[in-house]
């Protein structure tokens, strides 16, 4: 079986859930390869955790010398890495960078590009096959690559990670990075601070809110954090200044694909329906009957949120016990 | 792979315009199908553009505003905006909306072969489409993006721009600040907040939170008119019919399938309190809680 290359999401040397994700969907490609960017202080870590998700190789790339600089020597890397041995697939997280380095790469290797993929089996003669949620969710779309190793982007939640244990036999390797690829520079970064909720496009359930709410957001948090939830934002939120951009769900901001989604006081536009609709279960709190968001509910309740939020948290902890 | 062929930093200035005072902006506008009406598929799985009421892409006239501010705002240069795109006959549209909100030249690429493109030979057109607009009015010092279409909403074509046309990429950016031929934004990345810096020429791609795109004036309207237009086929490019096209993209859409309509919900209406008991029995029914 040729190797699968999985890029790892992390944040210093905290791996994301989607890298389990991604690692399980490798094992039905081929035999998975995790790549680790980072410092190598942090790669035991990592590695240990690769490998319970299956990697039978963890290529681990000190990044001290690409990481000042926007994605191009991430692609001159992964280029690099992609000619030494016969691959099956290379997949990276859909983040805005794993589909940047991706997009980079599939002009250098001359490989077709898939992103955004909910989900990828294996096809005839164990090619990758990936499903794609298009138009807002309202269509889904199946797709080949056609040419050279696919590439493919895949969405957080596109798979139940399954632990098994791989070799996770560990291979340093030095890409050469030119000078054209470091012309982009981050001349400062500000880590944002830490929410204690999931992680808005990991979590399991997510309760996004709106102005609706008046700037007041504790009948949301306390509704959210009664069910565990990650707390998202329609852009109107976001563009009055309550809620930071990281907040947002939809065309310009996050998408999303939970279990549950409750959207509180949220109309549901198309640009906030595009970040959504592929959720499992969608409920709505919504005062006004008409709100096109009704049109995609498993359960509405009709009413003012800011009675029905605080009784409904109440009632979730007094069931919980 | 190919060999590098940018020039070290501080040679910079022989690919800026031909005199220091002159700036050349091209603004890739791509022509979409309304978000708000019916999207669809043709028979062969590629994306009903002709047959659908369309527009230049909500998230491209963000790419516009910010260059139009650009020249604004650089009022002692000569700076020269041009849109480009790529698409069918009608997407010239998209164009002359850019035109109309302000853009001094149009560049529409048309031709039959490109139908059914994939994101490599969108970009490889639009590489060589920009290449052209350099040859005949000065090298572009900027090639201004939006941050996604709204029909493949891919967010790769800046940066395979970037790539084709060895270019610094500096994408996703929500303010744009420039000072000579320095380029700096702020960005929001997946965990932080981003200052990114390079020098032009380089592909750039805005995000919504640049701030709202103007809409064309009346004069505006009657202005783009009189503005000149240009289109190009692929051989004008330089482009072989078999490096383009649906029959040899690198990638396949096998099969597409309208989403099963929702089946309706329940939906009940608070009284006094009784809408929070039925949203937690739902949530509890389906093991939520
Ligand atoms: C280029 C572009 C990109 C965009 N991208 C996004 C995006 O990524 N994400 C996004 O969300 N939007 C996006 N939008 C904006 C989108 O079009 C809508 O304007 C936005 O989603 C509306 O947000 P909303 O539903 O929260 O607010 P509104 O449309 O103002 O709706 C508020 C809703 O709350 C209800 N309500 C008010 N008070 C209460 C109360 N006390 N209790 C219960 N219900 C109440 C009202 O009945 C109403 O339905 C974009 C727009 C453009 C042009
Ligand atoms: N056919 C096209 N013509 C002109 N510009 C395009 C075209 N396709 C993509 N672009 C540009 O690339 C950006 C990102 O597109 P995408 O990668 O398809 O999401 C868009 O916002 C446009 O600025």
């Amino acid at each position: 079986m040729s190797e699968v290359l999985v890029v790892i999401d992390h944040v210093d040397g905290e791996v994301k859930k989607p890298t389990y994700e991604l690692l399980t969907i490798a094992r039905r490609l081929g035999e998975p390869s995790a790549v680790f960017f980072g410092a190598p202080d942090k790669a035991d870590g990592v590695v240990e955790k690769a490998k319970a998700y299956g990697a039978e190789k963890v290529y681990v790339i000190d990044d001290a010398e690409l990481k000042g600089y926007l994605v191009a020597p991430k692609a001159e890397a992964m280029a690099q890495l992609a000619q030494q041995s016969s691959l099956s697939a290379i997949l990276f997280p859909s983040t805005f960078e794993g589909k940047e380095v991706a997009a980079r790469l599939a002009i250098k290797i001359e490989s077709g590009l898939i992103t955004d993929a909910v989900d990828v089996q294996a096809g005839d003669g164990g090619a990758p096959v990936t499903t794609q949620s298009v138009f807002a969710g309202s269509y889904t779309v199946t797709a080949t690559v056609t040419r050279g190793t696919p590439i493919i982007t895949v969405k957080p939640n596109s798979a139940a990670p399954e632990e098994t244990a791989g070799a996770g036999t560990v291979e340093a390797f030095t890409p050469t990075i030119s000078d054209a690829a470091r012309t982009t520079q981050i001349i400062a970064s500000q880590p944002r601070a830490a929410t204690g909720r999931p992680e808005l496009t990991e979590a399991d359930i997510v309760v996004s809110c709106v102005r609706g709410t008046g700037g007041n957001f504790d009948p949301i948090e306390k509704f959210a954090d009664s069910l565990g939830a990650a707390v998202g934002a329609s852009r109107a939120a976001v563009d009055s200044g309550w809620m930071p951009h990281s907040y947002q769900v939809g065309q310009t901001g996050k998408t999303v694909s939970p279990q549950l989604y409750v959207a509180n006081g949220i109309s549901g536009a198309i640009q906030h329906r595009a970040g959504m609709q592929t959720s499992k279960t969608i409920v709505a709190v919504n005062k006004d009957n008409e709100a096109p968001i009704f049109e995609l509910v498993d359960f509405g309740v009709v009413g003012d949120l800011h009675s029905v939020l605080p009784a409904a948290t109440e009632e979730i902890t007094k069931r919980k016990g | 792979m190919r060999p590098c062929k940018r020039p070290a930093l501080t040679d910079h200035h022989h690919r800026r315009g031909r005199e220091a005072n002159t700036m050349n902006i091209v603004v890739c506008v791509k022509y979409v199908p309304d978000a708000t009406a019916d999207r669809q598929f043709e028979a062969d799985n590629t994306v009903d553009r002709v047959g659908v009421d369309g527009l230049l892409s909500e998230l491209d006239e963000y790419a516009v505003e910010q260059a139009l501010q650009l020249k604004e705002k650089r009022a002692d240069e000569e700076v020269t905006v041009t849109a480009l795109c790529v698409g069918p006959e009608k997407a010239v549209d998209a164009v002359r909306k850019a035109l109309q909100m302000g853009a001094d030249k149009g560049v529409h690429v048309t031709d039959e072969e490109i139908a059914g493109s994939d994101y490599i030979a969108t970009s490889l057109v639009l590489a060589k489409a920009i290449e052209k607009i350099g040859a005949d009015n000065g090298p572009a010092d900027l090639i201004v993006c939006g941050m996604a279409s709204t029909d493949a909403s891919g967010s790769v074509v800046p940066a395979m721009l970037a790539e084709r046309l060895n270019l610094p990429q500096v994408t996703l950016a929500s303010v744009v600040e420039t000072q000579g031929d320095q380029v700096r934004i702020k960005r929001d990345s997946e965990g932080s907040t981003e200052v990114i810096g390079a020098t032009m020429p380089i592909v750039l791609s805005v995000t919504d939170q640049t701030g709202e795109a103007r809409y064309p004036s009346f004069k505006g309207i009657m202005a783009a008119k009189k503005k000149p237009m240009e289109t190009l086929s692929l051989a004008d490019l330089g482009i072989e019919a078999d490096q383009v096209g649906l029959s040899v993209a690198w990638s396949k859409v096998e099969d597409t399938t309208p989403r099963p309509p929702r089946t309706a919900g329940e939906i009940v209406t608070d009284e006094d309190g009784s809408g929070a008991v039925a949203l937690a029995g739902f949530l509890a029914s389906k093991k939520f809680i």
